[in-house]
């Protein structure tokens, strides 16, 4: 049976881990590579890279930090953050990441998504979406861009199905309202869209407890869970997250040989 | 001397790493005439069984391929390059290696004809998922690891030989499918040993290690 994943995201900004409220107010945390080796050891089943600088030079510190990773981890990992062609891409499969996730981006340009595809396999693509509730849409919520900061015209559901229909092979979803408040996902347009799509459905954006995580695996229809804050500031470790999923009947790694 | 060929599949970067980590001594192939010095060969790959198949035409690698499997030395196909040794794909309906009888299928199709949800049962099949053999039946690729652990999968087509013989581990995505094939000198994983953790490491060093038939 096919178990649900854990995914632990690190925003890294000028090589170190960084980690902010409502994409706001971030502060450094840590090294990415020994971070990304300490999740890995402690059984994390994939891990999300969101490079949130914006500079060229700052870029080849971040594919620096992707080839370091991918000589000593040897789990999924995907990299998001500022890939706006397919060169972007290619770049960071070559470093050594499974997936590649666009954003911002492919709302801009949705070829992006189709020729990403094309050339690197579906499975190779992730859309990432941030999402608002905004009950003037049809779905309940609108796609936000930039971090954020700038609403689309873009009803979350219809972009979630567009995004399948181009050749996604997966699309991580995250609450804007919920994000870093650790208070618990958006459970409600999760399951809308998990279970209007036929890919996978990664959801993200307000875990601050282990009974999120269920939450949103059972109710929310999520087929995995992206966690930040409460694993990157001690709250929890994963293999206690696991733990609890595993006690509540939840289908999870829980021997990971280390 | 092991070689892993570069096929314009995908990047080589994490079986590479995975290697390095088992200590392997490896070479990449990218030419026929690569395969001259190698007593062990893996083909990874991620990516579409049309293109792939293409690419090793064109330049003669499948060729290359067919010769190596007939010395009995071992192979080693990884996910894309597990689907290629059947004869045929569902993929762009593509015609394959033909190493071993029987077709890699697509898990929609099959879904569509037994009329399983794909809400219920995504598509791609991206995570981990348990492997299981029957008991008494460990292949050698499994040795030190136990029977049920999970290993991380990434496709959207599913390998079904002809032959039950074929199947050394299974694994279940609203089907039961095939995780492990292989025979004699032939094995191939359809999940991405490089990208399992400790127990795909493993199975890596199993593979670069010892031979097929070894207890």
């Amino acid at each position: 049976m096919l178990e649900k994943r854990i995914i632990v995201c690190l925003d890294v900004r000028d090589g170190k881990t960084t980690k902010g409220v409502k994409f706001k107010g971030n502060i450094d945390i840590g090294d990415p590579v020994a971070m990304a080796r300490q999740y890995y050891e402690q059984g994390t089943d994939e891990l999300v890279f969101y490079d949130i600088t914006a500079s060229t030079e700052d870029r080849g510190i971040m594919i620096r930090v992707v080839e370091e990773v991918a000589q000593e981890i040897f789990i999924p990992f995907s990299v998001g953050g500022g890939i706006g062609s397919v060169q972007d891409m290619r770049r960071v499969i070559l470093a050594g990441a499974e997936k590649v996730s666009v954003n911002s981006q492919a709302v801009k340009n949705p070829g992006i998504i189709e020729e990403g595809a094309s050339l690197f396999g579906s499975q190779c693509i992730v859309l990432g979406m941030d999402v608002l509730a905004d009950k003037d849409f049809p779905s309940g919520y609108r796609v936000v861009i930039n971090g954020g900061r700038v609403p689309t015209e873009l009803d979350a559901l219809a972009w979630a199905l567009e995004a399948q229909k181009l050749g996604a092979g997966e699309i991580v979803l995250n609450s804007i309202d919920t994000d870093g408040m650790r208070d618990g996902y958006e459970l409600t347009i999760t399951r809308l869209i998990s279970e209007a799509v036929t890919i996978p459905v990664v959801a993200s954006g307000g875990a601050g407890r282990p009974e999120h995580l269920a939450a949103v695996l059972t109710q929310g229809r999520a087929d995995a869970a992206l966690i930040a804050s409460m694993v990157h500031f001690g709250d929890y470790s994963v293999p206690q997250i696991k733990q609890y999923l595993h006690k509540e009947g939840i289908p999870i790694r829980s021997d990971w040989g280390l | 001397m092991i070689g892993v060929l570069d096929y314009n599949a995908g990047n080589l970067t994490s079986v590479q790493s995975a290697l390095h980590y088992c200590k392997a001594k490896f070479t990449i192939l990218s030419r026929p005439e690569d395969f001259l010095h190698i007593d062990r060969l893996i083909v990874p790959g991620v990516g579409e069984a049309r293109a792939a198949m293409e690419y090793l035409q064109n330049n003669g690698l499948d060729q290359a391929i067919m010769e190596f499997c007939q010395t009995g030395k071992p192979f080693l196909g990884i996910c894309l390059g597990s689907q290629i040794i059947l004869d045929f794909s569902q993929e762009r309906d593509t015609s394959c290696l033909g190493l071993m009888p029987g077709t890699c299928k697509s898990f929609s199709l099959t879904y569509g004809e037994k009329g399983i949800s794909p809400r219920d049962f995504k598509v791609p099949h991206i995570g981990w998922n348990q492997v299981s053999w029957p008991e008494g039946k460990e292949d050698y690729l499994f040795q030190g690891i136990p029977h049920g652990r999970s290993f991380y999968f990434d496709h959207g087509y599913y390998n079904s030989p002809l032959s039950k013989d074929h199947v050394l581990g299974t694994s279940d995505h609203g089907i039961s499918f095939p995780a492990v094939i292989g025979f004699e000198n032939i094995r191939a994983v359809q999940f991405h040993p490089e990208k399992s953790g400790a127990y795909g490491l493993r199975l890596l060093g199993n593979f670069c290690l010892k031979q097929p038939g070894d207890r």
